[in-house]
């Protein structure tokens, strides 16, 4: 079985969000960048599917060298092998066509990705592979279990989920419950250094958005602190001033 | 030129958030002076179908194939692309639902278009047809110019309400050519809690956190939930500790949220906690600890024992309810 898992590179979930150059930019000042977290769950799926001579699990990044150490941490989690598509990553649009470009002969059985990465929020790769590659594809998984050439997954819906099969080859975005991510250990770590990592160039694409300024979310007020001693009062305040209840 | 808004169905039935991503094309028809065509897929009953033009939908092209009766993203992914390009519509609308998300990349693919996900307002009108839409988990706005000619946009739920605009919806049959390939994903069973209230659509949302100390607690933050018509959702350690499901976390990691009233219930308000929440329209934050960074956020606040404070409130909102 050969999986391949995309991944983005991303600014650390604890990272303060902001932008320069009249807010056209985002600061990477000080940013430490980490693996997407939701991609690190589809790697360690991954890599628990494959494990005992069961088959191979490639990472693939499309981004430029100063990637290069988030891709070490995902070979040091346990990838075999990486392949970075050497390019800027303009949109979830080129990205998926980069990805596609490349798994479209390498006869991967399966290609995961995380549920969204933390960054643009898109969950939309996944899918866009799936439909460059003309395969199905399932997002937001929470479940995945492979019986040979048939798949089981379970998809979040709204208030429930919906359990699948899928037969074949098949994309996935996977969230919280398919893997705990694993944790990188010494040997990983020294293992990583030297497993291989392909650099391939990307192929062009017609652009179909661009992302013309960022804004942060306005200040709120200053709080209205209840005394614990009148808690009551809240429940008037919410219907008669906020007017949500 | 006219936009295509799609509707998702559940057990033939319409939801809110639908009827808000038909408000919302609604609105997007008449920036571009033209007409509103919404696409249904599955089995529905006329009489909901025609809800449809409540919302400003003129016409309802319904789609009722045996093979499309569950929901395979590829093929309900063919079938709205081929319906935009025969009714020759630019712009595609649909909600960014669990199933929209898996929708919308397929079609933006199958119409070379560029997708706006996480859209929260109505795109600009200045010449760029750019969209606002949430980015670094809640911690951001990008807005995203959409530079191809065709266009989809995915709308957040509880981001631009519902608005009635009544008019009387056409309804045509649509046949759908299906091709075998597209099926390859096979729904084996549905589980829904019909007793909760789904979290992304919600409008009122309790949320609770370690500050409970033990899931055995979790009975009063249930009782408060219930009276106020809301659904239950928790912090990260909370699930990753199982006090909790999984679907319940809210957070840079878990199910951003915007409802009208969030309640944080002994949870400090971890930066990442407040990516996921922050466009909620109201926050009400009770904690013990007066340094909670939670209380910067806030609109109220009380300081206290949430195991004293939620009773209270239980009592106050029965007594207000009476």
């Amino acid at each position: 079985m050969k999986i391949l898992v995309c991944i983005s590179n991303v600014p650390d979930t604890t990272t303060k969000i902001t932008f320069t150059n009249d807010n056209t930019e985002f600061n990477t000042t000080g940013v430490q960048y980490i693996v997407n977290p939701y991609d690190e769950i589809a790697l360690s799926r991954a890599i628990e599917l494959t494990e005992g001579g069961k088959g191979t699990v490639t990472v693939i990044n499309v981004g430029e060298a100063t990637n290069d150490p988030t891709i070490r941490k995902a070979l040091a989690i346990g990838a075999d092998d990486a392949v970075r598509v050497n390019a800027a990553p303009r949109d979830a649009y080129f990205v998926a066509k980069q990805i596609a470009e490349y798994a479209k002969d390498k006869d991967f059985n399966i290609i995961l990705t995380g549920r969204e990465s933390i960054d643009y929020n898109g969950n939309q790769v996944a899918a866009m592979v799936g439909e460059f590659l003309d395969i199905p594809s399932i997002s937001i998984i929470k479940k995945l279990d492979i019986d040979g050439d048939n798949a089981t997954v379970e998809r979040e819906i709204e208030g429930g989920k919906e359990v699948l099969t899928v037969s074949g080859k098949f994309v996935a975005s996977c969230a919280e419950g398919v893997a705990e991510p694993k944790i990188p250990n010494m040997r990983g770590i020294m293992s990583a250094r030297t497993k291989p990592l392909t650099v391939v160039d990307a192929v062009s694409i017609e652009e179909v958005t661009k992302v013309t300024k960022y804004e942060t979310p306005a200040p709120r007020g200053t709080v209205k602190l209840i005394p614990s001693d009148q808690t009551e009062s809240l429940i008037g305040l919410l219907h008669s001033e906020a007017k949500v209840i | 030129m006219s936009v295509l808004v799609y509707v998702e169905q559940a057990e033939g039935k319409f939801k809110k958030s639908v009827f808000e991503a038909v408000s919302y094309a609604k609105a997007i028809a008449d920036q571009q002076s033209t007409n509103l065509t919404a696409i249904s897929i599955g089995d529905v009953a006329e009489t909901e179908l025609k809800e449809l033009g409540k919302y400003g939908a003129t016409k309802v092209l319904n789609v009722s194939v045996d093979q499309l009766k569950t929901f395979v993203n590829q093929a309900y992914a063919t079938v709205i692309a081929t319906a935009a390009e025969k009714e020759g519509a630019d712009i595609v609308v649909l909600s960014n639902s669990f199933s929209g998300k898996g929708l919308a990349p397929r079609i933006a693919v199958k119409l070379k278009a560029g997708l706006a996900d996480g859209a929260v307002e109505l795109p600009s009108t200045d010449g760029k047809f750019a969209v606002k839409k949430t980015a670094f988990s809640g911690k951001a706005f990008a807005i995203t110019e959409l530079t191809s000619a065709n266009k989809v946009i995915a709308l957040n739920p509880n981001a631009f309400g519902v608005k009635e605009n009544a008019t009387d919806a056409v309804i045509e049959n649509f046949a759908a050519d299906v091709k075998q390939s597209n099926l390859g994903t096979v729904i084996k069973e549905i589980v829904r809690a019909t007793d909760k209230i789904s979290l992304p659509d919600a409008e009122l949302v309790v949320s609770a956190g370690r500050g409970l100390k033990g899931p055995e607690n979790w009975g009063m933050i249930e009782e408060l939930a219930g009276l106020l018509g809301a659904a239950t959702a928790c912090s990260k350690p909370v699930s990753d500790a199982d006090w909790r499901p999984h679907s319940e976390h809210v957070g840079q990691t878990g199910i951003a949220i915007s409802p009208n009233l969030y309640i944080a219930i002994g949870i400090s308000g971890a930066i990442q906690h407040l990516a996921g929440v922050s466009s909620s329209k109201v926050i009400v934050v009770i904690n013990k600890d007066p340094e909670a960074p939670f209380f910067k956020v806030a609109d109220y606040g009380i300081v206290g024992d949430a195991f004293e404070v939620v009773p209270k409130l239980i009592e106050a909102l029965k007594a207000h309810k009476a």
